[in-house]
């Protein structure tokens, strides 16, 4: 998916973010809030790639397939502002293979434990928020009919 | 990228869209009480499905740890969802954003230090040298705008809380500047970003996280009490448009889709709270307000009101037709809700319509009051917004305000001196008798000005505090 594709779809999303909440009854708008609230965790996903990942050594072979290569895109967009400084392409060809991705082996760096409390942070929010969203929306009740 | 999404097969892309439109769907049910419960279920669904597909799809090697950051935060979760009272709920929603914006930060801190492991990078072999990871500029400007969002929402939610929780006073603190100051910091971290591009150094990316923690706090300490409505709508915005951020570093539909809903979510509540108090959005984030009436308060102290007890209100609302309680945050201060209910039934059981008002800022959070009513049993179809019943006081025997202030006071519709002029106000002083129940003469509405109702000749002010005043009322009723 490229960027014009997910910018699409963020830009149609906002209309109809902007059609659901009109139509929202403004009793409900602090139950809305909350629930917005616990769906915004869904950067939860982002936290566990990030408490999922494993950091290589800088220097060492990589943990994650590398893919693109600049050297096999050379004709495509510029890959990085550095990408004016000469690439040695034979060390490039040769240090993306994905035979380094041994997880279990591989040393966990700093993103590890921030995308753990990230988790744990949204994990608060996401459970926090809809919990509280049900408590609340049960309280709302109609009237009763006095008839029955 | 291209290339980081065509990692990923279609149904992982497909289920990140089912999760999004289950995150639609459980806010397009809260049209209506009776589908949102199910609508917050499908919530949970579209949660649940978002969090099992990344687990699918990436190699993990530290499972058990992750499975115990999800217990630890979820169990914090529940047991706050469950303790937290309602009368709490804007400081609770102020925390939950905080946490989103520092989740935010986090990731995308995470994501600059490994973003191999986010697909956002390259490797780069130059010759003779040492080989290193460079992101790919566009992730850098999202990644950059996700962290600065970020951190701004969770620096201005713990100044929100801060306030809302009484550990920092409502009043705004206005630094010498504080424009100047704010404009240079953001045009600051813009620039910031813009290099980020051109350098991937770490002192870029901490300075973009320092400024951006900074002026997330300098832009809602000068904000008032009165806006916190706003404010905390705004953060909700916020947390938003962080998530969408984010979403667009790592290609995910969901969390940009949500980012989508939860933005523009916050932004509609933010304009509907500006216009319950008629103030533009600019005034609001400006701040200051609350600032310059409080100086007026001990001016129109001595003058003359007619006070009443419970037993003439008892005696006045039984023998009404119709009452119409406008309920306030002062309401919910003093934990009267309850004994409002009871009052309520025994009027309805002498045959009396009974009906609730309330003003869109009344409370300190969009629909603050309707839920504090719900959970005393209120039936909501009882309760009626500003624009359903403002043209009913004219029929009405009796108004019954209690904790609210400001969003009665007619100076907002006769007063253009007034900071509150040209405010939408329920027109409780149409009603045949005004009842006012408030603790004592002296004190002025959250805004800081005095109101006009209360010296009128058709207004009985209830002095004592709410709760106890209607638990008399009760008594006499009963």
């Amino acid at each position: 998916m490229d960027f014009i594709s997910i910018l699409s779809i963020f830009v149609l999303a906002c209309f109809v973010g902007y059609y659901v909440v009109w139509s929202v009854t403004p009793a409900l708008h602090t139950p809305l809030m909350s629930v917005t609230n616990a769906i915004s965790s869904v950067i939860v996903v982002g936290a566990l790639i990030a408490a999922a990942s494993l950091q290589a050594p800088p220097d060492g072979p990589p943990v994650y397939p590398t893919h693109p290569r600049p050297c096999l895109t050379s004709q495509g967009r510029p890959v990085d502002a550095y990408s004016d400084i000469p690439i040695d392409c034979d060390a490039e060809l040769g240090a993306g293979t994905p035979a380094a991705a041994k997880p279990e082996n591989s040393p966990r760096g700093w993103s590890h434990w921030l995308g753990l409390i990230a988790v744990a942070l949204a994990s608060i929010n996401i459970f926090g928020g809809f919990a509280v969203t049900q408590r609340m929306l049960s309280m709302y009740k109609k009237r009763e009919r006095k008839d029955g | 990228m291209a290339e980081a999404a065509a990692a990923q097969p279609t149904w992982v892309l497909l289920a990140y869209l089912i999760a999004g439109v289950c995150f639609i769907l459980a806010l397009r049910g809260l049209s209506n009480p009776e589908s949102s419960r199910r609508g917050n279920l499908t919530g949970v669904l579209g949660m649940t499905i978002a969090v099992v597909t990344t687990l699918a799809t990436h190699p993990i090697a530290s499972i058990a740890e992750i499975i115990g950051a999800m217990v630890v935060g979820g169990g914090v979760g529940l047991v706050t969802a469950r303790k937290i009272q309602m009368t709490a709920m804007p400081q609770l929603v102020a925390a939950f954003h905080s946490l989103v914006g520092l989740a935010a930060v986090l990731v995308g801190t995470a994501a600059y230090l490994n973003p191999e492991a986010f697909g956002i990078a390259v490797r780069v072999t130059p010759i003779a040298s040492p080989s290193f990871v460079s992101i790919f500029p566009q992730s850098r400007i999202e990644m950059g705008l996700g962290v600065a969002i970020g951190a701004i929402t969770f620096s201005g939610s713990v100044i929100a809380f801060l306030k809302l929780n009484g550990n920092m006073s409502g009043k705004p603190i206005l630094l010498p500047l504080r424009h100047v100051i704010n404009l240079g910091t953001l045009l600051a971290i813009l620039l910031l970003i813009a290099y980020f591009t051109q350098d991937q150094a770490p002192l870029i990316f901490g300075l973009i996280a320092a400024l951006s923690f900074a002026i997330g706090f300098l832009l809602i300490i000068p904000i008032g009490g009165a806006d916190m409505p706003v404010v905390i709508s705004m953060l909700n915005s916020y947390s938003g448009w962080a998530a969408a951020a984010m979403g667009f570093t790592l290609h995910n539909t969901a969390m940009v889709i949500t980012g989508a809903l939860v933005g523009s979510s916050g932004a509609i509540l933010s304009y509907i709270m500006c216009r319950a108090m008629n103030r533009s959005f600019i005034s609001v984030i400006a701040g200051g307000f609350g600032a310059v009436a409080s100086a007026g308060e001990a001016a129109a102290i001595d003058r003359p009101y007619k006070r009443g007890s419970a037993e003439d209100a008892a005696f006045l609302m039984s023998q009404a037709e119709q009452v119409i309680i406008v309920p306030g945050y002062g309401m919910a201060v003093a934990q009267a809700q309850h004994a409002v209910r009871e009052m309520a039934d025994l009027l309805k059981a002498k045959g009396v319509t009974v009906k609730y008002a309330i003003h869109p800022v009344a409370g300190r959070m969009p629909g603050h009051m309707n839920v504090l009513l719900a959970e005393a049993n209120v039936p909501y179809d009882e309760v009626f917004e500003l624009e359903d019943i403002n043209s009913e006081f004219a029929q009405t025997d009796v108004a019954y305000v209690i904790g609210a202030n400001d969003v009665t006071n007619p100076a907002a519709k006769n007063d253009k001196s007034s900071p509150i002029y040209g405010m939408p106000v329920l027109d409780v002083e149409k009603a045949r008798t005004c009842l006012f129940v408030k603790r004592s003469m002296g004190g002025v509405g959250y805004a800081g000005i005095d109101n006009e109702l209360f010296y009128r000749d058709n207004t009985m002010m209830l002095l004592g505090d709410a709760k106890k005043m209607t638990e008399e009322i009760v008594k006499a009723l009963g």
